[in-house]
């Protein structure tokens, strides 16, 4: 049988997700149901967001060291302006798309290397969450709780969005002209605007996307969280890339996958409940996820020989 | 108001007198801690574990672990309590990386029928315990310390925490309080240390030399040892610290006893307050039914207790002790008015 390289690089991310949940339902079997799921995949949605975002910097042979502050900022955004007033809410939401889209256009027009200019961004979003919320509080808007909360039939909400998102996240990136675009940045820039494409608009736009996602993510996180906080999904940054590395996403070449990234997000996350119900001490378990990472990733470059020699 | 204080010795005396209730023996309570990394957290989940091992020994519960988050970070101990909930515990203790941040969290845990006391860093959701020290009486406490001990009053210099933060509108409102019941004592200066002895030393040497005579100084804790350097540095007479139980104030009132004699008393919120938590989670289990806002009260180091609180109180920590049921029967009776 021959795997093609996109479906030799699902396997991995949808393999270890598998071996996770087993393992978490042979731990505790009254997590099979729609209460224990509905519990372990509650944050699923903006870790799957928050992944995705990344995804798209990855996908251009950059990387986002903001994405975590980005995504703090939001939520303060959320529990203050957009309830307060609305307006005025969704108008910074929308100037912090702008500038990310603003972010890109710079970073491919001064050639700028995206780690320093991101990691500068970083402390740009937590100092303006700081000055909006300098202590943690406020409230998610009534709609947004009210949609985070919804409990759907049958597959708990956390489940039923990632899985629309990932799909969603699917078609936008491997399926349309613009996703196709997009990749074939990260793959060839040079051959991408000798075929009359304007790089410095491409890169905007995926930054813009880029943004969206992590709009899309602090909003969700406040809705489930019903607060916002300046340093409420710091650690966000590294999960991101971890998720999307582990996820089969490549740090060069336009080789990203919205569903590995997705799946690598929610092995991530799932590998922390394993380690609490393991008594794993938390000294450990960031020191666990790396290995769950070192594994996967030196898995697939075995793989990816047994491919290259065939 | 009656002033409540734990001593060293009648919690070792209370803690022996501890009978097994049958109840709650097959309880499982969980504390969930966001961070780990100082001396009085440390400090905090020593006693945990040292009073929850008694407690499961003695069959009073079935088990207590505890629980830290690697990062401080709300989302990861939101994930953390929502595997409490899946683990089935009974109560879950949490020292709250942000007071809002978790409410949903802990709403789930509620509606699952979990006994949820947060302490120290509390949750505003209603559903939810929350243990807190009485700052106010730390400040009114000072007062009526000082007027013991110096009957005729004088002149005070108040040294604040970090400005902005509720402890130090409790403390100080206390202290504005105290004066105005012994108003003998007059406050001359005012100076933020922000709970520092570097900050509170460097303060209170720059108003020194605006200050008349100074009978004694009022203090939020950790702010004592800076304020003496202070004073010896600048060659003015010793006034009356108040201190705070840090390591390095109880030394120094150690040895100025041991030179020429020292008075003085000193207080602060031991890092053994989540042995509060844990005995009012499991009273709650047994049935007892507390306001939602529980007041726990200081830890007051004595000149009768300060050999032996600076014997067990490690260098640059914080004198510590660990609260006992009766404690935590006390403080429901005591918010219940029973």
């Amino acid at each position: 049988m021959r795997l093609s390289s996109d479906a030799l690089r699902l396997i991995l991310p949808v393999l270890a997700l598998a071996v996770l949940l087993g393992t978490v339902f042979w731990l505790r079997p009254n997590t099979m149901g729609y209460t224990g799921l509905h519990l372990l995949f509650k944050l699923a949605l903006p870790i799957a967001l928050a992944t995705l975002s990344q995804m798209v910097i990855l996908a251009v042979n950059d990387i986002d060291l903001s994405t975590g502050p980005f995504v703090s900022f939001v939520t303060c955004v959320t529990a203050t302006f957009l309830v307060d007033t609305p307006a005025l809410g969704v108008l910074i939401l929308l100037a912090a798309i702008a500038a990310y889209a603003a972010l890109g256009m710079i970073i491919a027009w001064r050639q700028l290397p995206a780690i320093v200019v991101t990691l500068g961004m970083s402390f740009v979003w937590s100092g303006l969450a700081v000055l909006m919320l300098p202590s943690p509080g406020g409230t998610a808007p009534a709609w947004i709780a009210a949609l985070t909360g919804w409990r759907p039939p049958l597959v708990p909400f956390g489940v039923l969005s990632t899985v629309v998102v990932m799909v969603l996240a699917h078609l936008l990136i491997m399926r349309s002209t613009l996703g196709v675009l997009i990749r074939g940045i990260g793959g060839n820039e040079r051959s991408v605007a000798r075929a009359g494409w304007s790089v410095l608009r491409a890169r905007g736009i995926a930054y813009a996307i880029a943004g969206a996602f992590g709009v899309l993510s602090g909003m969700s996180l406040t809705g489930i969280m019903t607060s916002g906080d300046a340093n409420m999904a710091v650690n966000y940054t590294l999960l991101s890339i971890a998720g999307a590395i582990l996820g089969g996403c490549e740090f060069m070449g336009g080789k990203v996958s919205p569903i590995g990234a997705v799946f690598g997000a929610a092995t991530l996350l799932l590998a922390t409940s394993v380690f609490t119900f393991l008594r794993v001490p938390p000294d450990w378990q960031i020191g666990a996820q790396g290995m769950i990472l070192i594994a996967v990733l030196a898995l697939r470059i075995a793989l990816g020989r047994g491919e290259a020699s065939r | 108001m009656q002033a409540r204080t734990i001593l060293a010795s009648s919690v070792l005396i209370a803690a022996s007198a501890m009978t097994a209730q049958a109840d709650t023996s097959n309880a499982r309570i969980a504390l969930s801690n966001n961070y780990a990394g100082n001396s009085w957290r440390q400090a905090m989940l020593e006693s945990w574990n040292k009073e929850t091992a008694q407690a499961v020994a003695d069959g009073i519960v079935a088990e207590a672990p505890a629980f830290t988050t690697a990062e401080n970070q709300a989302t990861e101990q939101a994930a953390q309590i929502q595997n409490m909930i899946l683990e089935g515990y009974d109560a879950i203790v949490i020292n709250a990386a942000s007071p809002t941040a978790l409410n949903g969290a802990i709403r789930e845990a509620c509606d699952a029928g979990i006994v949820v006391v947060t302490f120290d860093g509390i949750a505003t959701e209603p559903c939810a315990w929350r243990i807190e020290v009485d700052f106010h009486e730390l400040g009114r406490m000072q007062l009526e310390f000082m007027a013991g001990q110096l009957p005729e009053g004088g002149n005070l210099l108040e040294i604040r925490g970090l400005a902005g933060t509720s402890v130090d509108d409790n403390i100080h409102a206390g202290i504005l309080d105290g004066v105005a019941e012994y108003p003998q004592f007059t406050i001359v200066g005012s100076v933020h240390g922000d709970w520092a002895g570097d900050v509170s030393q460097r303060e209170v040497a720059g108003i020194l030399p605006s200050l008349p005579e100074i009978a004694g100084i009022v203090t939020q804790g950790g702010d004592g040892y800076g304020a003496a350097q202070a004073f010896a540095a600048a060659g003015r007479d010793m006034p009356l610290i108040f201190m705070g139980n840090r390591q390095d104030e109880l030394l120094w009132w150690k040895e100025q006893d041991e030179a020429g004699g020292y008075v003085t008393q000193s207080a602060s919120i031991a890092p053994g307050v989540a042995t509060a938590g844990f005995w009012i989670a499991q009273q709650i289990l047994d049935g007892a039914e507390p306001p939602k806002d529980l007041i726990v009260p200081m830890l007051v180091v004595t000149q009768d207790t300060l050999d032996e609180a600076l014997a067990n109180t490690p260098e640059g920590s914080v004198a510590n002790t660990e609260y006992s049921q009766q404690d935590a029967i006390d403080v429901i009776n005591a918010a219940t008015g029973g």
